[in-house]
């Protein structure tokens, strides 16, 4: 135990900037996979043809293990962060595509129905009614695509972009298990503390009268 | 007054939900649409704000064809409370009522106004119900809220889709007169979709009833009874009135005799006028005689039939809620 205080110590520059870099790198994927799966989200909810393609293309990427991909776009992009990036990305897709999508699906017909009736036009429906009733859906997507960002970014050490993999990956070559702790524990409790967060933020956006 | 010239409606899946309807819907009245479920009331509603279009001929507003109009526009010209209540169940009392006069741009002061002086008319106090949610409101208390909103924009045309149908028979009865006494107020033209023939002689000032997507006959509560078009509308308004025999009522036989023949050759069974209309209807029935005699102290003062039975009876729920 005291040997992992003092690796703490003695590689706390190492670690921080690690950590930070870490975070910048799930905070990215995520921000730039919300953009794209977001509005797409909404658009095959109105053109549900295009639905079971799109969720189909978007889910094969979620199969391929993340090591593999990596190593697939490697010999494509090159080693550095956008490389990383772009493979946490396409991870970040899926959840908060389906969630999307789901979530407008999944408003009641009648509800939609009324809006029209009285004389809502499209746009006035997508954001007075189905985005706000679609809400705790969307934010539960997010949530799930930032853990398993935070997770698999453990993973950019391999294309050369840093983060906690960085700390865990040197422990693992030195056999220096506090090293490996120290890299492992930040990354634990960040996907800890996002779920938390996000989870509380979740619980706002439910929209009030769908609490009772 | 809107109108309806040879419209038909097929649905892709070719179901003919409509068939060559010409039919005229007076201005300022309230006319029910009733017919057995899946008879097209619903899609002869949703026609006149162009939630459904013809598939073919025209519906006019005022002489006005609605095909060239903006339908937004249009719908937020028409007061619309869809079959299952539909209230934004994450928008306030305030939000779902105000939304039309909002996206009519009205100013907030008249809009609180407006909304206020509605939710008052129907029994729900403003500063009470404001702020809930419409999952914080009995079924009743929705249903009013629906109503409520549909009224807001001063709309002259509101179109109702069985409005009081997941009510209990005695909040839903208490609507049904709300509903007249605010009638007689606005005078909206109202288009009011039903399967309760007790609802439809209560409130309508006009009754449209249809069958597989075609109208079998238009006219009063009164014509209806009177000269029922054919044999389907006949059946229509007895069993559904002999359905619900509670609202024959309680009043007595002699008070309705003006409405009773006087001659009547045929077979009569002998009753006394000091019972109630209905059950001078269950004995009717029982004797398997088509007349009635009424004897009020010794006295023969007229004949009664099922037509004149259910006269006395429509004749005192109108009067009751005038
Ligand atoms: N979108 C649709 N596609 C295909 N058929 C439809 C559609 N909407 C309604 N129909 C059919 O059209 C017919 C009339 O339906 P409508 O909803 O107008 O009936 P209704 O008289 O309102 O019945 P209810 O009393 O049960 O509400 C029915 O046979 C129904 O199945
Ligand atoms: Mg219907």
């Amino acid at each position: 135990m005291n040997a992992f205080f003092d690796t703490l110590v003695s590689r706390q520059d190492m670690i921080q900037d690690a950590f930070i870099e870490h975070i910048y790198l799930s905070f990215v994927a995520v921000a730039i996979g919300i953009a794209i799966a977001l509005p797409t989200g909404v658009m095959i909810a109105r053109y549900r043809r295009f639905a079971e393609p799109i969720i189909g293309v978007t889910a094969v990427f979620q199969t391929i293990p993340s090591l593999a991909l990596f190593g697939f776009l490697v010999p494509i992009l090159g080693i550095g962060s956008p490389t990383a990036l772009i493979a946490l990305i396409i991870y970040a897709l899926l959840p908060i595509l389906r969630n999307t999508y789901a979530g407008i699906v999944g408003v009641d017909g009648s509800t939609i129905e009324a809006g029209r009736g009285m004389g809502m036009t499209r746009t006035q429906i997508l954001r007075q009614i189905e985005l706000p009733l679609a809400l705790p859906f969307i934010m539960a997507g997010i949530r799930t695509a930032t853990v398993l960002t935070v997770g698999i970014a453990t993973l950019a050490t391999f294309v050369g972009a840093g983060g906690l993999g960085d700390i865990i990956y040197r422990g693992l070559q030195s056999y220096n298990n506090s090293l490996v702790l120290a890299g492992a524990l930040p990354v634990a409790l960040l996907a800890i503390g996002f779920d938390l967060i996000l989870k509380w933020i979740e619980k706002r956006a439910t929209p009030k009268g769908l609490k009772t | 007054m809107i109108r309806f010239d040879k419209v038909t409606k097929r649905f892709p899946d070719g179901t003919e939900a409509l068939k060559d309807v010409t039919l005229d819907l007076p201005a300022r009245q309230l006319t029910a649409i009733i017919g057995p479920s899946g008879c097209g009331k619903t899609t002869l509603m949703k026609m006149v704000n162009k939630l459904e279009n013809p598939t073919a001929g025209a519906i006019y507003i005022d002489d006005e064809p609605i095909t060239g109009m903006d339908e937004v526009k249009l719908r937020r010209s028409i007061g619309y409370v869809i079959q299952r209540i539909g209230l934004f169940p994450h928008m306030t009392i305030a939000d779902n009522v105000s939304l039309v006069p909002k996206l009519l741009n009205w100013p907030a002061d008249k809009t609180d106004e407006r909304s206020k002086e509605l939710l008052q008319l129907v029994g729900l106090d403003p500063a009470v119900f404001m702020d809930r949610y419409p999952l914080e409101l009995s079924g009743g208390q929705q249903q009013r809220v629906g109503v409520v909103r549909a009224l807001a924009g001063d709309p002259n045309i509101v179109l109702m889709d069985e409005p009081f149908s997941a009510l209990d028979p005695i909040s839903r009865e208490q609507l049904q007169d709300e509903l007249r006494h605010l009638q007689q107020e606005i005078h909206k033209t109202i288009i009011f979709v039903t399967h309760d023939m007790d609802e439809a002689l209560k409130i309508a000032d006009t009754i449209v009833v249809m069958k597989d997507g075609q109208v079998e006959q238009i006219g009063t509560p009164q014509q209806l009874i009177d000269e029922p078009a054919n044999e389907f509308v006949r059946n229509f308004i007895g069993t559904e009135r002999i359905n619900q025999k509670r609202s024959f009522g309680d009043r007595r036989l002699k008070e309705f005799v003006f409405l009773f023949d006087k001659d009547w050759a045929g077979e009569a069974e002998e009753v006394e006028a000091k019972l109630s209309v209905s059950d001078a209807h269950q004995l009717l029935e029982q004797s398997g005689k088509p007349r009635l005699a009424i004897i009020d102290e010794g006295t023969l003062v007229g004949f009664a039939g099922e037509r004149e039975l259910l006269r006395a009876a429509l004749y005192d729920e109108k009067e009751a809620t005038a």
